[in-house]
């Protein structure tokens, strides 16, 4: 169970002089239950790659399937599946338009029929995996703080229960608690079985959880595999927009007088490989 | 549904003869051009304005098919008023197909309306698509500005426009991107009876308008911030200069005009002359 890419390239205003090629024969497969992240920065072509993964757009060459099925866009396939992939854009907030929360979280499993108990249900079921305020569901949903609107948009995709939740910048614009909490929840819905796509350009979210990281540059995959891999491979080869966090690059730094330390440790244990080879050197 | 690819008369940056030249010149010769052409009552009348669309390629440095392309949009109208004129003009009938008549007038007096439109609006195309708003806007305030006297608020309006136009592009891509958030959202805006396709729209107006909001007042704050006062005098950082080639290519432009005028008055003539020497 998976959705597949294979050599999928995309090109905006295709034959104008402002022809823009934002993915170039990307391969890329993303397993069920796993948190994979796609790091990139602007213009990388991750927000592209975020809308192929939902069947907004459709590769002008290469394939896109999921769970074994080969997808056209415009079918009514695409439309089905498109539930099965649930995806959250940048700044998912500026999507609300009901006059209470529950109507904003009902809008996208109501429009595939569902009703009554089921509808009921699917909200709660969102409400609790969100982290919402079960509270805030009769308020204006304008009327929510910023961290309560995230959750409550993130909701409102999780209530057509996806098996994949693609999510596009999740952390723009919340504060350091706002994304740890974020990130805590993203955690939660993996270990229940639900795909994680993060598309980020923050290196450091993407290395603290994921299971594997994806890296583009110009539209093209530069490099693949875990968090540990992919920081050693952008400590070796930088790549522009892409800032090993403080804590990554000191490891590096430490590696190369000898101090051995996983990139991806963090602090607590840098500290300590730092302090056993001041015992060493004594 | 796609909105990226719009191109009625966008701006195409370069560095063409008539980029060059002073946005008032070329409204004003626009204008003057377009009177002329308004004049155009016979098929051959349009002879002199076909080699001046030929020219137009190398004179703005924009393709062919560029330009008449930016007579697409209103190729309907055309057919429409070409229709209406076939079947509506009186005269000698040559066909009839019912209660419709197809008259000689008929068919010559939709083919000058047809191709007068289209030319209208290719040459105004042309306009916009070789001058940025930026200078469009600036031109119109100092063609408007002796209205300032009268109290209108000539660069206010000005400014209004350069702001409404540079936010075109922007809320294409904003509608864009909340079209296809609310279809990942199963939003369904293809099928349905029409009322139920009009409500499905809801979910886009109203983010829609929420943002335009917000952007106006963060634009707002944005300008008084920079001290922008309503009325205030302004002073440019680039003022338009009438340059010698400005002169030049406005009396071109005026030749233009006056000779395809005489072309159409004195060619009948000229034309019958033949004829009798014949």
């Amino acid at each position: 169970m998976s959705i597949k890419l294979d050599g999928v390239s995309y090109a905006y205003n295709v034959g104008t002089p402002a022809e823009n090629v934002a993915l170039d024969g990307v391969s890329l497969v993303v397993e069920r239950g796993e948190w994979l992240s796609i790091v990139g920065h602007t213009g990388s072509g991750k927000s592209t790659l975020a809308q192929h993964l939902n069947l907004l757009l459709s590769p002008q060459s290469g394939t896109v399937s999921v769970d074994g099925e080969l997808v056209q866009i415009g079918t009514k396939a695409a439309r089905g599946l498109r539930r099965k992939v649930g995806l959250v854009f940048q700044y998912p907030e500026s999507q609300f338009f009901a006059e209470t929360v529950r109507d904003e979280i009902e809008f996208a499993p109501s429009n595939w029929g569902v009703k009554g108990d089921d509808l009921k249900s699917c909200v709660d079921e969102a409400v609790s995996a969100s982290g919402l305020d079960p509270a805030l569901l009769a308020a204006n949903p304008f009327a929510l703080s910023g961290g309560q609107r995230r959750r409550a948009a993130i909701a409102s995709v999780l209530a057509m229960r996806p098996e994949y939740l693609v999510l596009d910048e999740p952390t723009a614009g919340l504060d350091a608690a706002g994304i740890r909490d974020l990130t805590g929840m993203l955690s939660d819905l993996r270990e229940r079985g639900m795909a994680v796509v993060q598309v980020t350009h923050d290196l450091g979210v993407a290395l603290e959880r994921s299971d594997r990281v994806l890296a583009l540059e110009r539209g093209r995959a530069v490099a693949e595999g875990t968090p540990e891999e992919i920081a050693s491979y952008l400590a070796e080869n930088p790549v522009k927009g892409l800032l090993l966090p403080p804590c990554a690059s000191f490891a590096h730094r430490l590696r190369s007088r000898g101090i051995n330390v996983p990139l991806t440790s963090g602090a607590a244990a840098i500290a300590e490989a730092v302090e056993k080879a001041r015992a060493v050197m004594r | 549904m796609k909105f990226g690819n719009t191109s009625i008369g966008q701006f195409i940056p370069g560095e063409s003869v008539i980029h060059l030249l002073d946005p008032r010149c070329k409204m004003i010769g626009t204008f003057v051009l377009l009177t002329a052409l308004f004049m155009a009552g016979a098929p051959w009348d349009f002879v002199p304005w076909v080699f001046l669309l030929a020219a137009m390629p190398r004179l703005s440095r924009i393709s062919m098919r560029a330009i008449l392309r930016s007579g697409r949009p209103v190729l309907f109208l055309v057919m429409f008023t070409m229709l209406l004129n076939v079947f509506w003009t009186p005269g000698n009938e040559i066909a009839r197909l019912g209660p419709l008549r197809i008259t000689e007038e008929g068919i010559v007096s939709a083919f000058c309306m047809g191709v007068r439109l289209y030319f209208l609006v290719v040459f105004a195309a042309i306009l916009m698509m070789t001058t940025s708003p930026m200078a469009f806007s600036d031109g119109l305030e100092r063609i408007l500005s002796p209205l300032a006297r009268l109290g209108l608020p000539v660069s206010e309006m000005a400014m209004m426009m350069t702001i409404a136009l540079r936010f075109i592009p922007t809320l294409f891509e904003e509608t864009d991107r909340i079209l296809k958030a609310q279809m990942s959202r199963g939003a369904d805006f293809e099928s349905g009876s029409m009322i139920k396709r009009a409500r499905s729209f809801i979910p886009v107006l109203v983010p829609l308008f929420v943002l335009v909001f917000a952007r106006a007042e963060n634009l707002a704050v944005a300008m008084e911030s920079r001290c922008y006062v309503p009325g205030g005098h302004r002073s440019r950082m680039r003022p338009l200069v009438w340059e010698a080639r400005d002169t030049k290519a406005m009396s071109c432009m005026v030749a233009f005009a006056v000779f395809s005028f005489l072309w159409g008055m004195c060619l009948p003539k000229i034309a019958s002359i033949c004829l009798d020497m014949l």
